[in-house]
């Protein structure tokens, strides 16, 4: 699997979402293939299909079992043969995500309940302390990384101060997820690297927790019992994992999305800085409609006939929840940010039975992570345009965000 | 007005929850039920309307206007 590039001559049939156009803004791809196919098709990195409409991207999110989370996984690209690890499969690696009913529902069951809105009230607290303090470190140089020194600081160390590890290993998770989820993504042998990594740090974790209980997530998930036994060490890996690959760089693409998107619209900045709770609450959940960061993938178990084709056996299927959130058929005026939208059917987070578990606790930590920056730094602009980059793929948002204060 | 959430569409995306606290609550799996049997405060009417318009998984019903 090699990174040379050819360049897309026709979205419908060879689009290529690690293409740096696509990457940096595939509204206006979504918008072409909306209207021409509307589900695309390409055989690059495997060979995928991309559906753009709403309804179809819905429809396919209910296909259980017709589409499977499992086989081989919610990733785009799959590892190849000569690097599967056939001895650390047993319990899929991070369940409920990348599994299906019914190891999806039992397991998703016992995730759950930890995810409530009541659930996560004490990393509301946890949250504010941390936003205070790293803007405490960065206020007095007039300005910052968006991304790197703030966005990227704050999901680790909530995801940490859920699981129960020490904050110190913040750098370490960063380090991690983007192994498997940005570097990783394309390049099959980081992610096994680093997916090992991960899985040998929390089996330690676990059997710690299991002579040690503490007040935190690990040991919760340690005495969760399903049926009458305690979960399996395997599992509780798995879910673990889980936190790290789908908690950390997804919510820091959101929070880094919004500086950057206030950053460069100043009359949303603006009305952001005296903003009432109603209006924070439709703000958050418009900058997630208009910058969804996750498209999940799915293998096909049936044949499905939807949006004018045919999925065979095997095929992969993109979950393009970002390109839904922008159908016009759905959103007025789907292409403009419009802070205070009040119909909003959006679908960042996911349909049906795999909607993000952590949803509430992505949107605690964006509104805490955002109102927090506006009290203390209501007035920043983005100095140097050129040197804004984003990170695509399955996940997507900006990894440089340079800001000037005041 | 009237509302009821469909327990087999609601996915526990806490939208309704988050906009309405005085219409709906979640269970223990965050899977939202309507309070009152349903049953919607004229005042409140605008944020029974504003909770159907804003389920990912159209879970909200309006069952009597």
């Amino acid at each position: 699997m090699t990174d040379t590039r050819n360049p897309v001559e026709d979205l419908a049939g060879d689009y290529d979402i690690f293409d740096p156009d696509y990457v940096t803004d595939p509204v206006p791809a979504w918008a072409e293939l909306r209207g021409r196919c509307p589900i695309a098709h390409t055989e690059r990195w495997g060979g995928s299909w991309l559906p753009t409409r709403y309804d179809d991207v819905q429809a396919l999110a209910k296909m259980v079992p017709e589409l499977s989370s499992a086989n081989p996984g919610p990733i785009v690209v799959d590892v190849p043969e000569e690097l599967r690890r056939p001895e650390r499969e047993g319990y899929n690696g991070a369940s409920p995500i990348s599994a299906d009913p019914p190891e999806q529902t039992w397991t998703r069951r016992a995730l759950l309940p930890h995810f409530t809105p009541r659930a996560i009230a004490p990393q509301r607290e946890f949250t504010k302390v941390l936003c205070n303090e790293l803007i405490d470190g960065l206020i007095e140089n007039g300005g910052c990384d968006g991304a790197v020194d703030y966005a990227q600081q704050i999901p680790p160390r909530v995801i940490a101060h859920k699981l129960g590890v020490s904050g110190d290993m913040v750098d370490d998770f960063i380090e991690w997820v983007r192994g498997v989820l940005e570097l990783g993504l394309t390049r099959p042998e980081l992610r096994v690297k680093y997916g090992d990594i991960i899985r040998d740090f929390f089996a330690a974790e676990v059997i710690d927790r299991r002579q040690n209980p503490r007040d935190d997530l690990i040991t919760a998930l340690c005495q969760t019992e399903v049926d009458g036994e305690l979960l399996p060490d395997e599992v509780v890996i798995g879910m673990c994992n889980l936190q790290l690959i789908a908690g950390i760089d997804t919510t820091w693409s959101s929070i880094g999305s919004a500086l950057w998107h206030f950053s460069t619209h100043e009359d949303d900045r603006r009305r952001m800085a005296d903003a009432d709770d109603d209006l924070w609450d439709t703000a958050i959940e418009e900058l997630l409609r208009f910058y969804s960061p996750v498209t999940m993938a799915r293998t096909v178990m049936e044949p499905v006939e939807i949006g004018g084709v045919c999925l065979g056996v095997g095929d992969k299927v993109l979950m393009n929840f970002p390109g839904a959130n922008h159908d016009p058929e759905v959103f007025d005026y789907p292409d403009t940010v419009i802070l205070d939208r009040q119909r909003n059917r959006h679908i960042a987070f996911g349909a049906g039975i795999h909607r993000c578990a952590g949803s509430n606790l992505a949107r605690m930590e964006m509104e805490v992570s955002l109102r927090t920056w506006f009290e203390r730094i209501p007035e920043f602009t983005l100095t140097d345009p050129g040197a804004v980059t984003w990170a695509g793929g399955q996940v997507r948002g900006p990894r440089t965000v340079p800001l000037a204060f005041g | 007005m009237r509302i009821k959430v469909d327990a087999e569409k609601c996915e526990g995306h806490s939208r309704c929850y988050s906009l309405a606290p005085e219409l709906v609550d979640v269970d223990d799996l965050g899977n939202a039920f309507e309070l009152n049997d349903g049953e919607v405060p004229p005042e409140l009417e605008d944020r029974a309307r504003l909770i159907v318009d804003n389920c990912p998984e159209f879970a909200i019903l309006i069952t009597e206007e």
